[in-house]
């Protein structure tokens, strides 16, 4: 007996959960970035899932497109945080108010 | 039954590792953390007859994304801050939207029990590279050609942000600008004169 989809739905929706929580408790600019990267794998496994149940591949395609978006994600996502280090000395959220008042 | 029995070993372990992801403080054990995640995700994927998103799974998250992310942590060298305290409505917005979307997922958790289970097409060739890559290249061939140009647009943005222009470029910058400047007053004062 193989597990239902709801299961595997289930689970994304945890670990979906889990990301979003993570993105609002956490101070760091990386430890932000790792809990977008949670949810978008998340999502993905709703994809995979759905494309197993109806047997249809457009979903895995899918896929595909989400990891390149979250590959090209990476590389501005960390450049960005590597040139606010260069100016604040620091990835703390709460630090980039330079645009305040 | 084998196939339940793991499907439960590898979500426990996602979501074991994702808790943890969150809990720790060191942005190195949280990398380290989500590669757990990543890995697990990429065992369910094989359970799911998706072998190739599997493949991939492991080759772009956990060996090229997580790479950059702990070179990223390594090369700033950061040091442990003091522990300033989040303003308090925001715990309450994370609280309070995290039992939001749980209670989400049961809803649909428990609709999607009950709905009758559609007889799934279990058709063997859906996950294997040839038929996704048919239709990568014949029916969506320009969703690919819009992501190669998103990632080359990629490429382009991440060189120009790490860039640092050096003293003389900084100077040649700081002067094609005064130039300018200095352009635009002769000109406004040419108007008045006319």
């Amino acid at each position: 007996m193989e597990p239902s989809l709801a299961s595997y739905l289930a689970l994304s929706g945890v670990l979906f959960t889990i990301g979003t929580v993570g993105v609002i408790f956490k101070r760091n600019a990386l430890g932000m970035f790792m809990c977008i990267e949670l949810m978008l794998n998340a999502v993905n496994l709703t994809f995979v899932a759905f494309s197993r149940y109806y047997g249809d591949v457009v979903g895995q395609l899918f896929v595909f497109m989400v990891m390149s978006v979250a590959a090209a994600e990476a590389a501005v996502g960390l450049g960005i945080i590597i040139a606010f280090f260069r100016n604040r000395l620091s990835i703390d959220v709460d630090d980039a108010s330079i645009l305040k008042n | 039954m084998a196939s339940t029995a793991l499907f439960f070993l590898f979500a426990g372990f996602a979501i074991m590792c994702a808790i943890s992801m969150v809990y720790h403080k060191n942005p190195l054990y949280s990398a380290i953390s989500l590669v757990g995640v990543f890995i697990s995700l990429s065992c369910i994927y094989v359970m799911l007859a998706a072998p190739f998103i599997a493949a991939v799974q492991i080759l772009i998250y956990a060996g090229a994304i997580m790479v950059l992310v702990v070179f990223v942590i390594m090369l700033l060298n950061l040091d442990d801050q003091g522990t300033k305290n989040r303003l308090r409505y925001l715990w309450a917005l994370g609280g309070g939207l995290g039992v939001v979307l749980l209670v989400q997922t049961l809803f649909i958790f428990y609709a999607v029990m009950k709905a009758p289970q559609q007889a799934s097409d279990q058709s063997v060739s859906v996950g294997k590279t040839l038929s996704i890559g048919q239709s990568m290249y014949t029916v969506y061939l320009l969703p690919v050609e819009i992501v190669g140009v998103l990632l080359l647009m990629a490429i382009i943005g991440a060189v120009i942000l790490a860039r640092r222009l050096s003293q003389p470029q900084l100077e040649l910058v700081v002067d094609q600008e005064l130039d300018r400047r200095n352009e635009t007053e002769l000109e406004n004062e040419y108007r008045v004169e006319l």
